[in-house]
């Protein structure tokens, strides 16, 4: 703290008290971790239910498809590429629930933020910028996902689906897989005028991609030019990855599929830099 | 909370002496400034400088190039054209550390809905990386100073217009700023509301708090600013203290006058003699003189009869329909 020009004033004793003798901090939070701090507080308000549904949904459907429905896959085909149904399927639906969480999280809760609630207004108001706005909420995205995967992984470790200890690399790619959608969505978002074009997006873009994308089946079952089409896509590639950590099967391809994912996060942060400031800073 | 330096470079051509209360030190400093959109000129070419501890107004229609001007000072729009300094620094290059320092009430309320008043609050001083425990005593101070003292732990939805603009400005002292940036802070509230929220003002005003204020009500113009410029299509029209603007663009006094429907336009002409100036209004004709009451006896002599009859002293709006040559609010 230094003494500016501030003391010449008289001010009243009622709101000025601190100005000078308020200590600065010795280490700066950051500035994208001050707007991060936003979306964590506000979830303060709805942690308990969330926590709640990211352990009921992959149970429920580990329990129902993994488990009753797997049985009769099993007996008939003896499990997909060497690991039972529900090992199989497990890592498929937890990318898939990472698309969705990072979907969900940066369609509408961005659009509230430009429109509804105008939160980056008041972010951009104090002395973060555009790209701490951005930065910051795809981050608490990223931890919010941290959470659902770490409960989802111990989920499916009581299930014992968990074949490898390659599976706790399965917490960061599949955080990832979420980013990979969250970044390119945020960037989506932050162009729209109305949120009708995400229902959209769910419709033509996200269902069937949850549907064919080797969640559920191997995508060797699709005719030939669908399987390319779903190579296309990025979930295709969350799901591979994460499959091959939790079943302990992990190969060169893989880094593969990781550097699709990371490009993908990364064009779309890049992108959603030139939205937001577009939009925010005119 | 902010590293600025001792001498800033807005100061250095400023003569060496005591600078005691109330000096002036410029807090912005604007010349030619500019802002385009597209094609479009919403701010043509201005200059000015507001001082510490001054309370200065943009006055003018909507559209006038008020809200951008303001949005330029408080580094959340960009410069088209032109210099521009805030508390010595340049917002294109120093724009955290300005805002750091600054207090900004935006037109349109950016309040977090479903969270508390105190919430608001909080959440707001963690942007200035304030410790949570100094955040907790200011807000509670604050809430005192905007009579929210009693809402702190409500959901911020259901309060009332004047409220959420009290919200909204204790928000923006959190910080303890040197500015207060307030775009159009009254708009949309009842009169109750309205003088509450002046008074609030005008005891951050007492305070020593630099502010700036625009506005589109004359009424607001004349209790809050020290000075103000009256701003219309880009540029400013005029520029002084409130009682200086009258004296210079308008009369001693007004007669406003009211006859029957249709008559306005058959009257006006003879009327047009009796004043300095005489401006035709939808619902009533405005005579500017030095003496109203001499005027109004002329009317009668020649066989005028009014509805209603005024003799009023000038006001800003009165300023406001010479320069603009229309009313304020439209």
């Amino acid at each position: 703290m230094t003494t500016t020009a501030r003391g010449e004033v008289p001010r009243g004793v009622t709101i000025f008290t601190h100005g000078e003798e308020v200590p600065a901090r010795r280490i700066r939070t950051p500035m994208w971790l001050r707007a991060a701090g936003y979306w964590a507080y506000q979830y303060r308000r709805t942690w308990r239910s969330s926590v709640v549904t990211s352990f009921l949904i992959p149970v429920l459907y580990l329990a129902a498809m993994g488990i009753a429905l797997g049985s009769l896959i099993d007996k008939h085909s003896h499990g997909v590429d060497g690991a039972t149904y529900v090992a199989y399927l497990a890592p498929g639906l937890l990318a898939g629930t990472c698309m969705q969480i990072g979907t969900n999280d940066a369609t509408y809760p961005v659009m509230g933020g430009i429109k509804w609630m105008r939160t980056y207004f008041a972010q951009l108001a104090s002395p973060l910028e555009v790209y701490d706005v951005l930065l910051g909420h795809l981050a608490w995205i990223a931890a919010r996902l941290a959470i659902v995967v770490s409960i989802y992984l111990a989920v499916m470790a009581a299930f014992g689906v968990i074949y490898s200890p390659w599976a706790i690399a399965a917490l960061p790619a599949a955080v990832l897989t979420g980013l990979a959608f969250s970044a390119p969505v945020s960037a989506f978002a932050a162009t729209q005028e109305k949120d009708t074009s995400f229902s959209t997006l769910y419709r033509f873009a996200i269902i069937p991609m949850f549907l064919f994308s080797g969640t559920f089946f191997p995508i060797s079952q699709l005719p030939a030019w669908l399987q390319a089409v779903a190579y296309a896509t990025p979930l295709y590639h969350g799901v591979a990855l994460c499959r091959d950590l939790t079943l302990g099967q992990v190969s060169w391809a893989d880094l593969g599929h990781l550097a699709y994912l990371c490009a993908l996060a990364f064009i779309g942060y890049m992108a959603g830099r030139r939205t937001f400031a577009r939009r925010l800073v005119v | 909370m902010t590293d600025v330096p001792d001498s800033d470079p807005g100061r250095d051509e400023r003569p060496a002496g005591p600078v005691g209360a109330g000096t002036a030190a410029a807090m912005v400093e604007a010349h030619g400034l500019v802002k385009r959109f597209g094609d479009f000129v919403a701010v043509d070419r201005v200059d000015f400088t507001i001082s510490k501890g001054e309370s200065f107004g943009f006055l003018g229609p909507n559209g006038a190039g008020k809200t951008s001007t303001m949005r330029m000072i408080s580094c959340i729009s960009p410069v088209s054209e032109g210099s521009l300094r805030v508390l010595g620094m340049d917002p294109k290059t120093d724009g955290p550390r300005i805002r750091a320092r600054m207090g900004l009430v935006p037109q349109e309320d950016s309040l977090d809905l479903e969270l508390t008043v105190l919430d608001n609050l909080m959440i707001y001083g963690r942007y200035f990386d304030m410790p949570k425990k100094v955040i907790r005593e200011r807000a509670d101070q604050l809430l005192e100073f905007a009579q929210l003292t009693e809402r702190a732990n409500d959901r911020v939805d259901p309060l009332s217009g004047g409220m959420k603009r009290r919200l909204t400005i204790a928000r923006a002292l959190i910080s303890d700023p040197d500015l207060l940036v307030l775009d159009e802070p009254t708009t949309g509230l009842d009169p109750q509301a309205r003088h509450l929220l002046w008074d609030r003002l005008y005891r951050l005003k007492q305070e020593g708090v630099t502010l700036i204020i625009t506005t589109h009500y004359m009424d607001e113009a004349e209790q809050l600013c020290d000075r103000l410029v009256v701003m219309d299509k880009g540029r400013f029209a005029a520029e002084g203290t409130p009682r200086q603007l009258i004296e210079a663009f308008s009369t001693k006094e007004v007669v406003e006058l009211r006859f029957a429907p249709g008559q306005h336009e058959e009257v006006a002409p003879s009327l047009a003699a009796l004043a300095e100036r005489q401006e035709v209004l939808p619902d009533r004709i405005l005579l500017y003189t030095e003496d109203g009451d001499a005027a109004l006896q002329e009317i009668a002599r020649m066989g005028h009869v009014a509805r209603s009859t005024l003799v009023r002293r000038s006001t800003l709006e009165d300023v406001f329909l010479r320069l603009t040559g229309r009313s304020l609010v439209d």
